[in-house]
């Protein structure tokens, strides 16, 4: 999809000392929303803050809804009303949006969702790190569709991943979720926005074209319809229902099996496209370690430390969560002996790594409950055991 | 009993063509139902009115009367289950050149969608909300909803309803609402009259449409087929002026007091923003690309073609009247 | 490599603190800062306290695990974080509302009466910029100049100088006490 400059209303050009949910937010206005509605919940009220804050003159409009339910269905509006819209939460407020999650992929309306993420279930730890909703997001609305989630270890990369998921968001109209979580959301570091010139954005693909021929949805499984904003007359018609090219219902079971199999295909086969991966010294490495999210920052000094004593240990950090990268991982697998998962859950990416992996090396979990990073020592003894 | 449609020849002559999706026909609802009516008393406000139907979305949530987005030929948006408000929120705020409507149901609206209703009064949210109030869920079955009156039978209260009922223009007026109306599907001309003044008010309007659900509430409760509902409208239906929102609650096959309860100005939830940022920021402020005078001018034309449509509208009115159409002239 | 903790009671602006140096290291002294904060039940009541890892190249570990300064303004983070402080490091501490243990050498003890001076400046709310001119004066951590420079933006404009000459006051007492007291570097820090 092309790229064009960012609207400069949007972009404090410039370097910042900025916690990650602020990087969050600013990411948001410089790739072009300037529609915001959320409901506070710790750790991620600071984006809304912050959104709030600069959306006046960025000439985008803020609102705080009555929960998260309501949130997320009005981005659902505002996406059809013609703007690029996004909101922030935290598991309470992830659970409450499932519904809608739901309504966003099967009417293929473009949004960014941050999740930073809190310990659970339930209320749980809410002022402390973990990486526990990452099987929620992928799986935790009914029925069978896919959705693209990247996680960031920095302030910086909150600021560029949400710019990216924007991009992702509007090439696939699909929900593009920023995986964040305490530590990162609450930590503060120099996060450098450039010139907006210099940031590239993906515009929504606005249909061009008899106004009688216009299609909201094609089912090919490989490319998005573009869109249409209320309006401009095309007298739209979405609905969450089946349907059919037009948007209309269309109850037959073909015409589902059309529909998912389209939702789940336009992402798998753009896979390779989409997804990004930081790899280090991972050629020749005994032992690799997948991480993602602020796991990566404590992961490369355990690695690091590996490397001191003598093991040949390679680090693959997860930039794009969903798709996972189960290609790269089988492949990987072949050929070291065992890959190592830490992660700030009771294993939940290790299951895709061992599904990937299919037996062809070892898989170890390094689980951690949520409330806290790992001790590098944990990770680095994870190798150490691995490698023999 | 079966009646031949030529289905063809119908939505080419239908009065109704350039309001509904003709390719949709025939719609699913129940014989008796009193949705079309509120739909048809839409098309006829939207009709009269004049306005750029491009510029009206419809959005609604689920139910029987949530089909309603799928069949109207405008912008429309069929929702999940109670959440055509914020939907509608959203899509005004994101682009306030619409005029954005709710057609939903009792249950939808006040049950599982209550507190988007309640707190899109509160911000006096520019939309019109529409509900088909019919007492009960009709499309999964007839089960009791937040407007069911007392003993009324319902599928999840077999042996009478103990709940104590909402009362939906007292709930939408101490929640804020700027315009409040109730009618019955028998006064459709009525319905179409509330539809136009709301679709000219500015801020958050409520219009509930007492209406029958025949194959479910009416039967389940013995009340005879639609044409009996009409009969109970007819007796037991009436206008009433400046009456307390407090005192118009709905007993069993009760007295049905109907009306413009209320109608009052009062800035929007986007004014109120635009007022703050304003007043906060100066003359820099800009929302959607548009200047302080540019906003204050539009605000101008716009009052200024507000006023223009209710002059007309009372000369219209006064028309009928004098010609007799049989326009209840108390509820006008 | 540095690691350093601010810490005291709630209100004394020890966050400020660590957001300005972050800040002042990050934007102003070329140098990377990650800064990190107690959050929930630790940051209630008694203790609280914020943390700057400080370094020449990109940090990867963002938390601080064995400071080499702490700044202690209150008892209760004396007593919680005093323990936590590396051998031979530095402790700057509020010296009217702190009383330390006897010092037996383990850690360099800086008092400072941060409160007393803010006070003479007109508000005792200026104690953390005291307390900060104190810090880049003593550890040489972090420049005077950046430190100001960090200001806008983190402090009312209204009190901008006022904050400005807090820190200054901070930074003489701080050349003072090292005068007294010349600091042992070496890799405490």
């Amino acid at each position: 999809m092309r790229k064009t400059a960012a609207d400069p209303k949007g972009v404090l050009e410039g370097s910042h000392f900025l916690d990650g949910d602020h990087a969050i937010a600013e990411g948001a206005l410089a790739a072009g929303c300037r529609f915001f509605a959320g409901y506070p919940i710790t750790p991620s009220t600071e984006t809304a803050e912050r959104f709030a804050e600069r959306c006046p003159a960025a000439g985008g409009m803020f609102i705080q809804m009555e929960d998260e339910i309501a949130s997320i269905a009005a981005l659902v509006g505002g996406a059809w009303g013609g703007q690029k819209v996004m909101t922030v939460t935290s598991g309470p407020g992830l659970s409450l949006m499932m519904e809608n999650l739901g309504l966003a992929v099967m009417t293929e309306t473009p949004m960014v969702i941050a999740d930073v993420q809190r310990a659970g279930p339930s209320t749980g730890l809410p002022t402390l790190p973990a990486q526990q909703d990452m099987m929620q997001i992928r799986w935790g609305s009914h029925g069978d569709y896919r959705i693209i989630a990247l996680c960031p270890d920095s302030p910086q990369e909150c600021f560029d991943l949400t710019v990216e998921a924007f991009n992702l968001s509007e090439t696939y109209r699909v929900p593009v979720f920023i995986m964040a979580d305490e530590t990162v959301g609450h930590m503060h570091e120099k996060v450098v926005i450039p010139p907006a010139g210099e940031i590239g954005v993906v515009e929504r693909n606005w249909y061009e074209g008899p106004k009688a021929d216009y299609r909201p949805y094609q089912f090919t499984g490989k490319d998005v319809a573009p869109m249409v904003k209320a309006g401009d007359g095309y007298r739209f018609h979405i609905t969450g229902l089946t349907h059919d090219e037009r948007g209309y219902p269309h109850l037959t079971v073909d015409q589902n099996e059309k529909v998912v199999t389209h939702l789940i295909e336009k992402i798998d086969s753009n896979a390779d496209k989409i997804i990004q991966l930081d790899e280090s010294e991972v050629d020749g490495a005994d032992v690799v370690v997948v991480s993602y999210g602020i796991t990566s920052r404590i992961v490369s000094r355990a690695v690091q430390l590996a490397r001191e004593a003598g093991i040949k240990t390679g680090s693959m950090r997860l930039i794009t969560i969903w798709p996972f990268a189960e290609k790269r991982i089988e492949e990987l697998a072949g050929k070291v002996k065992a890959i190592v998962v830490p992660e700030i859950n009771y294993g939940q990416m290790v299951r895709e790594v061992e599904r990937s992996a299919a037996g062809r090396c070892k898989v170890v979990s390094v689980p951690h409950c949520g409330g806290a990073v790992h001790d590098p020592e944990v990770i680095l003894d994870a190798i150490k055991e691995a490698s023999k | 009993m079966s009646i031949e449609v030529n289905i063809d020849k119908f939505r080419a002559e239908s009065p109704m063509t350039d309001f509904l999706r003709m390719e949709r026909m025939p719609h699913i609802w129940c014989p008796g139902c009193g949705i079309g009516t509120v739909v048809n008393s839409f098309a006829e406000a939207v009709k009269k009115s004049g306005m750029d139907m491009d510029k009206l979305a419809v959005i609604s949530g689920i139910g029987c009367t949530g089909r309603v987005a799928g069949y109207v030929n405008f912008d429309s948006i069929h929702t999940t289950h109670g959440r055509a408000i914020p939907v509608a929120t959203g899509l005004k705020l994101a682009n306030p050149e619409m005029k954005v409507v709710v057609v939903s149901g009792d249950g939808d609206l006040t049950g599982i969608g209550g507190n988007h209703f309640i707190h899109a009064a509160r911000r006096n949210m520019d939309i019109m909300v529409i509900c088909v109030n019919n007492f009960t869920y009709g499309m999964t079955g007839g089960q009791v909803t937040p407007t069911t009156p007392q003993t009324a039978n319902a599928s999840t209260t077999p042996y009478g309803n103990y709940e104590y009922p909402f009362s939906l223009p007292f709930l939408a007026d101490a929640c804020g609402a700027t315009y409040v109306a109730r009618w019955t599907s028998l006064h459709a001309r009525n319905i179409t009259k509330s539809i136009r003044e709301a679709l000219n008010h500015k801020g958050f309007s409520f219009i509930e449409v007492i209406a029958p659900c025949t194959t479910l509430y009416q039967r389940r409760n013995r009340l005879g087929d639609g044409l009996d509902a009409l009969e109970y409208y007819k007796e037991e239906a009436g206008v009433e002026k400046d009456v307390d929102t407090r005192e118009v609650g709905i007993d069993f096959q009760g007295d049905i007091v109907m009306g413009r309860f209320v109608n009052q100005e009062k800035p929007t939830y986007e004014e109120a923003v635009n007022e703050r940022y304003a007043n906060v920021l100066g003359d820099d402020y800009q929302l959607y690309g548009m200047s302080k005078p540019e906003r204050e001018e539009k605000a101008k034309r716009e009052a200024e073609e507000r006023a223009k449509v209710q002059a007309l509208m009372e000369d219209e009115e006064a028309q009928m009247m004098a010609e007799d159409m049989g326009v209840d002239e108390e509820g006008l | 490599m540095h690691e350093v903790r601010f810490s005291g009671f709630g209100g004394q602006g020890i966050v400020r603190c660590a957001l300005i140096t972050g800040k002042a290291l990050s934007m102003y002294d070329d140098k990377f800062a990650t800064m990190t904060q107690s959050f929930g039940p630790e940051a209630r009541g008694g203790a609280c306290s914020s943390q700057l890892v400080v370094s020449e190249s990109r940090i990867l570990y963002p938390y601080v695990t064995l400071p080499g300064v702490l700044i202690a303004l209150s008892q209760d983070s004396y007593t919680t974080y005093e323990p936590k402080l590396k051998d031979g490091g530095v402790l700057i501490y509020e010296a009217d509302l702190v009383t330390p243990k006897e010092d037996d050498g383990r850690v360099q003890m800086y008092p400072a009466p941060v409160t007393r001076f803010a006070e003479e400046l007109g508000n005792r709310l200026f104690a953390n910029l005291v307390t900060l001119g104190c810090f880049s004066a003593i550890t040489k951590i972090v420049t005077p100049e950046a430190m100001k420079k960090a200001l806008p933006g983190l402090v009312p404009d209204r009190f901008l100088e006022v904050n400005k000459k807090a820190f200054d006051k901070g930074y003489a007492y701080g050349l003072e006490s090292l005068e007294k007291k010349p600091l042992v570097t070496g890799d405490a820090q």
